[in-house]
């Protein structure tokens, strides 16, 4: 991991591949959480249909656990771009009595977040949904397609993906199945990280070194917060920090780091000797944790 | 900073993963985290070294059967490109897994075991590499550490490539080998110290070297439109986009281009590269352009330029590889996506089927099954823009899709066309 300029073949790909997706779909959404993969997204179909609008809402999946500068981040980002956003909640699937609120010391809303999702994707009839996962990301992940095409119970199928051949995307699906979109596909963690910085794009203040109050948990700082199940022995303390990858609170884990400024945070990314993932506690539950919820319908 | 995109085949034995696990060691790609990961799932197998594939072989079926089933993307870079690597398996049963992941690649690895020399999947790799017109292609003799370093034994499996690179290969496809031993590194990124009789560049200084944009001054202007930008917004009330990636060839302000199929001339009003205005388009970009002349264009028409020569086919010889468990059926109608341009098309005549073991043409087999690969006649129900595939190979392929099963059933290699 050595390249500092972004390689803008990628942005030319991706560009393509979301105006494959405007022509071949007919409500199609991009799935917005708030982190950077998604405001990257965000930025590319700016481009891609200037000076038109982007033509797809951005689809926000609520876990209710969301850092708070996430959230501010993203009413921001839609007034400054005219998108429109939808959120759904998981709180009303958990009420509608339809995913059961995890208990224990490791209680959290990743996994429930699946099923808002799909019962978000039969309501609006959406027929592709655009998503920021990378292929490098994690190895369940290195095999996805660009378009990967989801059963109408919005699985993955891994053995029967569609062979995609040089840039030719292949949208076709029948009725009731939909499509997730992988614009960003061949980007690294650090071309998105060169691309926000030669872009000037906004990201959320916590990718940015902050004081936090962090518990010390297998090897991990949590940030400490009301969702998050403590131990009495797991004691809070302050000290500044920074996310690398952004989830909702009790899923991502933090960095110790003075970084504050986006050049740090690249030389600190450049110089890492653990992976992305390595601070995303949803990973950890099992070695194939990803590809397990893949095929329930994650995205 | 550019990207080189490689493709690579290979069973588990042949020293493939050792080979990319060494780029990513010595190019300090892997993080702690995901070596430590590997390691203690392969102690957990009872494996007495840290097994590498279990880098790239992502999914819980090709873990438990120790066998890679689909194409893996491995990237790393160094401070002077990117790469990344398009891994795929190498049996046959995985003929189209390969192609996939060649489709993208402008380097072809080939790895060859010292110990066995030029093998028949070998010569299928190869074979695919040539039928894709991959320009560059690399054979990594592997394993020299187990036949003593000897440099005869390198020399003899150089010359019998060569011979099968004489008849499979074309002109201005380059051949290179080198000796490597990626148990430890040898001729990887550093030179071997084993191997003094090799004077020639190492593996990555190779791949370093390589020209990613090829010069392609003389390739025909197409650019297929994929996309209408109507904005109908303050100050861009007339405005109207051809969003596409140019193709091949290059567009400029004030150029004149032929729409196909219409045949109506306009001359180019502006080019966009995403928020910018620019004099000219290059090949891979996407871009918008604006013409001067108000003109019905949809998706899938195309803007080319008369001195270019262009045609308009209702007819194709292909040759196709078939990537479905379904075999092809005569006289069905299938989809043909041609870049965004989609026809209804109907298989007539299949000419010939390639025995993959001996890579000779037959004519008695008359159905495409799972991984064949075969020339067939098609015929359109409406006209595609394409370039016969050897002579502008990003204007010549496409995709048959079934119409039932939407499955991509095919990729075809224009061959020749005629406007019947």
């Amino acid at each position: 991991m050595s390249n500092k300029h972004f390689p803008r073949e990628l942005e030319h790909e991706a560009i393509y591949i979301l105006r494959e997706v405007a022509a071949q779909f007919e409500k199609p959404a991009i799935l917005f959480s708030g982190g950077k993969d998604s405001i990257t997204l965000v930025r590319l179909a700016q481009k891609a249909f200037y000076p038109g609008h982007i033509p797809f809402p951005l689809l926000h999946i609520d876990t209710g656990h969301n850092f708070p500068e996430t959230i501010e981040f993203r009413d921001w980002l839609v007034k400054e771009t005219g998108a429109k956003l939808i959120v759904r909640y998981v709180q009303d699937t958990i009420d509608q009595g339809k995913v059961k609120e995890e208990t224990g010391k490791y209680a959290s809303r990743n996994v429930l977040q699946t099923q808002t999702l799909l019962d978000a994707i039969e309501e609006l009839k959406l027929d592709a949904c655009i998503g920021g996962a990378r292929r490098d990301e994690e190895k369940a992940r290195a095999k996805e397609r660009v378009f990967s095409v989801r059963d109408t119970f919005g699985q993955w199928d891994s053995k029967k993906q569609r062979p995609e051949l040089f840039d030719m995307l292949n949208g076709k699906i029948g009725v009731g199945e939909n499509v997730r979109v992988f614009p960003i596909s061949n980007w690294t963690e650090l071309d998105v990280w060169n691309y926000i910085r030669e872009e000037g794009l906004k990201i959320p203040s916590i990718y940015f070194s902050h004081e936090r109050e962090i518990i010390e948990r297998d090897g991990l700082y949590w940030p400490y917060s009301d969702y998050l199940n403590t131990m009495a022995n797991e004691v809070p303390f302050k000290t500044k920090v920074r996310f690398r990858t952004v989830g909702d609170m009790t899923c991502t884990a933090a960095v110790i780091s003075g970084a504050d400024k986006i050049d740090q945070v690249i030389e600190e990314i450049l110089s890492a000797t653990i992976s992305e993932r390595g601070a995303r506690i949803d990973d950890k539950r099992s070695e194939a944790a990803m590809e397990s919820r893949k095929k329930e319908g994650y995205f | 900073m550019d990207i080189l995109r490689i493709s690579t085949a290979g069973s588990v034995d042949d020293g493939k993963s050792t080979l990319i696990g060494r780029l990513l060691f010595d190019t300090r790609s892997i993080t702690d985290d995901k070596w430590e990961a590997i390691k203690t799932t392969s102690k957990r197998k009872g494996l007495d070294f840290t097994d590498l594939s279990l880098l790239t072989d992502g999914l819980i079926a090709e873990r438990e059967q120790g066998i890679t089933i689909d194409v893996a993307h491995i990237y790393f870079s160094t401070p002077r490109r990117k790469y990344i690597i398009m891994d795929s398996p190498g049996h046959v049963e995985y003929t189209r897994n390969m192609i996939t992941g060649a489709s993208n690649a402008s380097v072809s690895m080939i790895l060859v075991d010292a110990r066995k020399g030029v093998i028949e999947q070998t010569k299928r790799h190869f074979y695919i590499a040539s039928l894709l017109r991959i320009k560059h292609v690399v054979v990594c003799i592997n394993k020299m550490d187990l036949v003593n370093y000897n440099i005869s034994v390198f020399e003899d499996i150089k010359r019998d490539f060569e011979a099968i690179a004489a008849k499979v290969g074309f002109e201005g496809q380059e051949v290179k080998f080198i000796p490597l031993g990626a148990k430890d590194g040898d001729n990887i990124v550093f030179s071997s110290a084993n191997m003094p009789w090799f004077k020639e560049k190492t593996l990555l200084e190779w791949l370093e070297n390589i020209p990613v944009t090829e010069n392609n001054k003389t390739a025909p202007a197409r650019f297929p439109v994929q996309y209408i930008v109507r904005p109908h917004s303050n100050g861009f009330h007339d405005f109207r986009g051809y969003a596409g990636k140019v193709e091949s060839g290059s567009f400029e302000k004030g150029e004149e281009v032929v729409i196909l199929p219409s045949l109506r001339t306009a001359i180019i009003k502006s080019v966009y590269i995403n928020n910018e205005e620019k004099d000219r388009a290059m090949a891979k970009e996407s871009v918008v352009i604006t013409l001067e002349n108000d003109i019905d264009i949809s998706r899938g028409d195309m803007l080319v330029k008369s001195r270019d020569g262009f045609k308009q086919w209702g007819e194709l010889k292909a040759t196709i590889c078939w990537m479905d468990e379904t075999p092809m059926i005569a006289g069905k109608m299938y989809w043909l996506q041609h870049g965004p341009n989609r026809v209804k098309a109907k298989v007539i005549a299949v000419n010939n089927i390639l025995d993959i073991h001996t890579l000779e043409t037959g004519t008695e087999k008359k159905s495409f099954q799972l991984n064949d690969i075969g020339e067939v006649a098609l015929k359109l129900a409406k006209p595609v823009f394409a370039d016969p595939y050897n002579d502008n190979p990003p204007n010549g392929s496409f995709i048959l899709i079934d119409e039932f099963s939407n499955n991509t059933v095919a990729v075809g290699f224009v061959r020749e066309a005629s406007s019947k």
